[in-house]
């Protein structure tokens, strides 16, 4: 079984990136276990990283590994379509 | 006197742009420490306006600068504004210069999934502002920020805290937005109605077959600037020159030099010569002798050891020289002593502008005490009417101050005379003007010349005949018994009707 390397790329701890966090947290933990690992970015904090992926817009959720690569952007407010985007079913 | 005090307005502080021009018809640059919106239909220069206006910044100011491109890849820009002079690899490694590389990446696949800002990009700005201490940013361009992102009115207000947030910090800003047509609405995104306090339109209008360009300044916030469209011009190795004709000041050194016409009669005929920082226009139809006037005004000037530049709009170089040599004169002899420069070109090769540009280099560079064009009529062809009218002025006021005396010729489109083009524009300018104009008389043609004005100066009031040889040009008698030679109508006199008119005169 492959893990799950994520990133979420926040700005600042608004309601907004707190709400993605949460859903994002609670999401793996249902589907993946332990089977994941979860980065979180405050591009406040550190905005060397966002200049190295290039992001403008946040939130942004970088699915590194499994392949394909994919960017999520936004809240993650549908979690089905998530979970789709995530290709948890095949996990 | 307390009124007048406390009304008036503290007036913006302004930031020499470096961009040629720009800053005179901007009174002093852009407003500082805010946003200018710089709108324009493709291919009007706004990303050249908006990378120049960094990289004059680093090259003349020492303001470090920051790029935010959300259209082309860095490497892009790097390679189109190195074909403009500039190397931006170079101020890169200097720390003088920086990207915000938010150009679409192919990479990966964006899925949206809710609501989002541009919190990351603001980020990365003020980041990159405070990492190299800028004083300019520039963001190029904001339609490609809504072509991306499909949240119109989310976009609308992220960009303008990201203006806001680039106020805050007291940098310089300028911002390209694309718009549909020339004339109409401001952009395609109506992002002017809540980003820029100031406003710039670039131009690229096509006029009877020619593409112009121009800038305009459509506000600038609580700072004065020029109102109307200024022309520009695009450089390669240079970048954007605005050319400014109301920053022409007219104020001539009159001076009372005279300097010879190159044909002894005709210095007597404008009493002396002609004065050293005047402009003369001789203006008469093809084959009427400006050519050989031109001739003898470069010959009277290299005698005494002056340097003479000739622009020869209507023969090739071959033509010329022949001719000259023709009338005693030997131009090759001159370029090779370096006394005598001649450009021969079809007007056609280049804009309006880009030729004044060019002259004026030529002349900087080569600094003539004579300056001929002939023809200047040639120029109309190159242009719209008001394109060549601020052609014409640019350039006979650039002559005017660089204490030269520069000869113009105009071809007038009918053999007999008439006006042109050149001659409605250019004779309140000019301090001179010669006209040559042909004479039918007793089924012959003969060549008649007059000095109509001469600024400053008596002079002879009357219409001679000359003759050409070998050695130039002869001015002699007065016509006597011929009117209405001006009116390109001759008509003969009875002598001795002119004379009793005389002696009427005489008489009282």
């Amino acid at each position: 079984m492959d893990r799950y390397i994520l990133k979420l790329f926040i700005t600042g701890q608004t309601p907004r990136s707190q709400y993605a966090i949460r859903t994002l947290r609670q999401v793996c933990a249902e589907e993946l276990l332990d089977r994941y690992e979860l980065v979180i970015i405050d591009v406040i904090e550190q905005p060397q990283l966002a200049e190295e992926y290039k992001i403008i817009a946040t939130p942004l959720l970088v699915k590194e590994w499994p392949p394909p690569a994919r960017r999520i952007l936004g809240d993650l407010s549908d979690r089905e379509k998530l979970l789709m985007l995530l290709d948890f079913f095949n996990a | 006197m307390m009124v007048i005090k406390t009304m008036r307005k503290k007036t913006v502080e302004k930031l020499e742009t470096g961009i040629p021009g720009f800053d005179l018809v901007s009174y002093g640059g852009l407003p500082k420490g805010r946003n200018t919106l710089i709108c324009g239909t493709a291919g009007s220069g706004k990303t050249i306006f908006a990378t120049q206006f960094l990289a004059e910044g680093i090259d003349q100011y020492d303001h470090p600068g920051v790029f935010v491109t959300f259209e082309e890849s860095p490497d892009d820009i790097r390679k189109n504004i190195a074909s403009l002079g500039w190397n931006i690899n170079h101020w890169e490694e200097e720390g003088k210069w920086l990207f915000v590389d938010a150009s679409p990446q192919v990479a990966e696949d964006t899925f949206v999934l809710g609501e989002y800002d541009l919190g990351a990009l603001l980020a990365r700005i003020e980041y990159a502002v405070r990492k190299i201490g800028a004083r300019r940013v520039a963001i190029d361009s904001l339609d490609a920020v809504f072509a991306r992102f499909s949240k119109s009115a989310i976009m609308r207000r992220e960009l303008l805290r990201v203006a806001r947030t680039l106020k805050n910090m007291g940098v310089t800003s300028v911002m390209t937005a694309e718009r549909s047509e020339e004339y109409g609405v401001l952009t395609h995104s109506r992002i002017e109605e809540f980003v820029a306090d100031n406003v710039i339109i670039l131009r690229n209008v096509l006029e009877g077959e020619k593409r112009r360009r121009t800038i305009e300044i459509l506000k600038f916030r609580g700072a004065p600037h020029q109102k109307g469209e200024h022309p520009y011009t695009i450089i390669s190795g240079e970048g954007l020159i605005v050319i400014s004709l109301s920053a022409i000041e007219l104020k001539q050194r009159s001076s009372n030099l005279r300097v010879t016409s190159g044909n002894p009669q005709l210095d007597t005929m404008c009493g002396g010569g002609f004065f050293r920082d005047s402009i003369i226009l001789v203006s008469g139809a093809t084959g009427a002798g400006k050519t050989l006037m031109v001739t003898e005004f470069i010959a009277g000037g290299i005698r005494p050891g002056e340097k003479c530049l000739l622009f020869a709009f209507e023969e090739s170089r071959e033509q010329l020289f022949r001719n000259a040599t023709g009338w005693g004169v030997d131009f090759e002899a001159m370029e090779s002593a370096g006394n005598l420069k001649v450009i021969c070109n079809y007007p056609e090769i280049a804009s309006l502008e880009d030729w004044l540009l060019t002259i004026k280099d030529v002349v900087t560079e080569f600094k003539p005490n004579r300056v001929a064009v002939d023809s200047l009529s040639a120029m109309e062809r190159v242009g719209s009417n008001r394109a060549f009218r601020e052609f014409v002025i640019s350039l006979t006021s650039f002559i005017k101050h660089q204490e030269i005396v520069g000869l113009f010729t105009n071809t007038t489109p009918t053999l007999t005379g008439g006006t042109s083009v050149t001659e409605a524009h250019i004779s309140t300018l000019t301090d001179s003007i010669i006209l040559l104009r042909y004479v039918e008389m007793y089924g012959e043609m003969r060549r008649g010349l007059t000095v109509l004005k001469m600024r400053g100066s008596q002079h002879d009031k009357d219409i001679r005949e000359f003759t050409i040889d070998g050695e130039g040009m002869h001015i002699g008698k007065p016509f006597r018994n011929i009117v209405g030679i001006l009116a390109g109508n001759p008509q003969h006199v009875e002598s001795t009707e002119i004379d009793r008119f005389k002696d009427m005169f005489e008489q009282t």
